[in-house]
């Protein structure tokens, strides 16, 4: 009888990457990968962007062209999910009422949408956005004289409102906070934003929430805390994410804010791994601990799961980096600063082309650049590199910050 | 059939040692590169999404796309680093006093 399999729970981004990366590395062993959804693994930032916006069919969000893992003698089982781990029998039990034995077991489940618990909320025509499914089913709403109102006025919101724009749609998002992308943006950055979507005609209230969704069988509005209803034919719901701990848990795994694991991506079990949205693990070059929900952390975590299930001792830490795109503008964020001295602007906020730097104690915390991928790079580098550098410098667009790098 | 035609698509000087910039021939967008004074010449858009390499960041002899961090083989285009996977089209180069020559199918 031949050695148990490789088990991957999750057929995202992370799990994904982490199955084909333990072929890659040369693994001649048995890999099954478990998914819930019915397609091979995909990527999701184009759900929200060229998907929805139809430039892009959804098979284009594969991550490699159906039927690869079949030529990997990877085992991929879609249509089906995890419900259990015993980790004293070591296998893990599937809702189709099988079990699958595992050498060792990786958890990358992701996270799951969270619910708006207001009435209404499972009227037809209200939408959250995580999978294929739920992008092709917005994009069904957004047919002639689609009015559509947005919840929550972060990154999904606005990149979903930016393509139902863009679609000919009428546009409301409703923010609770008094700014947009609360979390991840300085204030002045939020309103340069808010600029942007109020200048391509999306009416965007701030400050402002939800109290109940209405309609008969179908949603036709959203009506607003302080008694105004917003005429509405279809309704996306954006306000994060929860990560799937569930099954972790149960098997008695330790969570905190996500599956706790080790720069190995290592659990509290040495033969289960865990990778993507679903983790807390440590960062040094941040020096805390963090959850990620984002794409690179997806790839680039899920294999590094890989590499240290097959012994390798290479520690995962990266500077967070994420994107956006929302009309013409594309937003990269680096590191996660929060506690920053001085922002150093480069280039001009009225040209649409900068970026931002947050700094802190001669070094970069933090960058965030509007439509200028290529410094953007360079500050993730800077900061991976923990180089000092001069904010004069940083200012001057004349200074390649190439040059400061091998500097 | 058709043959390999060159195009003067830059002067030498338009591009320091280990820097990159776009050209089009055609309807081709081609990526020019400057590694220690030789020139090499790939398709400039990533194969993963729609970036163009030319505003990438080069080291040693690699590029990595601006968008999502994907890493290619200048001289060879070979893909990298995750997430490309597809290999970049090459294209062969000459100088021609300070020109610098792609070939493209006529």
């Amino acid at each position: 009888m031949s050695d148990p399999a490789i088990v991957v729970i999750g057929a995202g981004q992370a799990g994904g990457w982490a199955a084909r990366t333990l072929r890659d590395e040369g693994f001649e062993g048995g890999i099954v990968v478990i998914g819930e959804e019915p397609y091979p693994p995909y990527e999701r930032p184009p759900l929200s962007k060229e998907v929805l916006l139809g430039k892009e069919p959804a098979d284009s969000s594969y991550l490699w062209p159906e039927g690869s893992f079949d030529e990997l003698g990877i085992e991929l089982r879609t249509g089906v999910g995890a419900t259990a781990i015993d980790r004293a029998a070591r296998t893990v039990a599937l809702s189709d009422g099988g079990s699958i034995p595992y050498r060792k077991l990786l958890i990358a489940t992701g996270g799951r949408v969270r619910r708006l618990p207001v009435e209404g909320a499972e009227l037809d025509g209200v939408h959250y956005l995580r999978g294929i499914d739920d992008s092709e089913a917005i994009r069904g709403d957004l047919g002639e004289g689609a009015k559509l109102v947005v919840i929550g006025g972060g990154w999904i919101g606005l990149e979903v409102a930016a393509a139902a724009r863009m679609l000919g749609a009428e546009v409301t998002v409703v923010e609770a906070l008094d700014r947009l992308c609360g979390r991840a943006l300085t204030p002045e950055l939020a309103a340069w934003l808010l600029d942007v979507h109020r200048g391509r005609g999306v009416d965007v209230r701030l400050g402002a929430t939800v109290e109940a969704l209405t309609g008969e069988g179908r949603v036709s509005g959203a009506r607003l805390s302080g008694g105004e209803t917003l005429a509405a034919t279809a309704v996306v719901i954006g306000i994060g994410i929860v990560p799937n701990v569930e099954l972790a848990e149960a098997a008695g795994l330790e969570i905190d804010n996500g599956v706790r694991v080790d720069a190995h991506c290592r659990t509290s079990d040495p033969d289960i791994f865990a990778a993507g949205d679903v983790t807390n693990h440590p960062n040094d070059l941040l020096g805390r601990n963090i959850r990620l929900e984002s794409w690179e952390n997806a790839q680039n975590q899920g294999i590094a799961a890989a590499r240290a299930m097959l012994g390798g001792e290479t520690p995962y830490c990266e500077i967070p980096w994420f994107w956006s795109d929302q009309y013409d503008v594309n937003i990269q964020l680096v590191g996660l600063p929060n506690d920053f001295e001085e922002t150093v602007t480069r280039g001009e906020r009225a040209d649409g082309s900068f970026v931002e730097f947050y700094m802190k104690g001669g070094r970069i915390d933090g960058a965030a650049a509007i439509n200028n991928p290529r410094d953007i790079r360079f500050a993730k580098r800077l900061m991976q590199a923990q180089k000092t550098v001069d904010p004069a410098a940083l200012a001057d667009p004349s200074v390649k910050l190439q040059a400061l790098l091998r500097g | 059939m058709s043959d390999i035609e060159f195009h003067a698509v830059a002067k030498t000087g338009d591009l320091d040692d280990g820097e990159a910039i776009q050209v089009i021939v055609g309807k081709k967008e081609i990526a020019i590169y400057n590694l220690e004074g030789a020139y090499y010449a790939t398709d400039d858009i990533c194969t993963h999404a729609y970036a163009s390499l030319a505003d990438g960041y080069v080291e040693g002899e690699s590029i990595e796309c601006p968008l999502h961090g994907g890493c290619f083989d200048i001289k060879t285009g070979k893909a990298l680093t995750p997430p490309v996977t597809e290999d970049l089209k090459v294209y062969e180069v000459k100088i021609d006093g300070d020109d610098i020559l792609v070939g493209v199918q006529g």
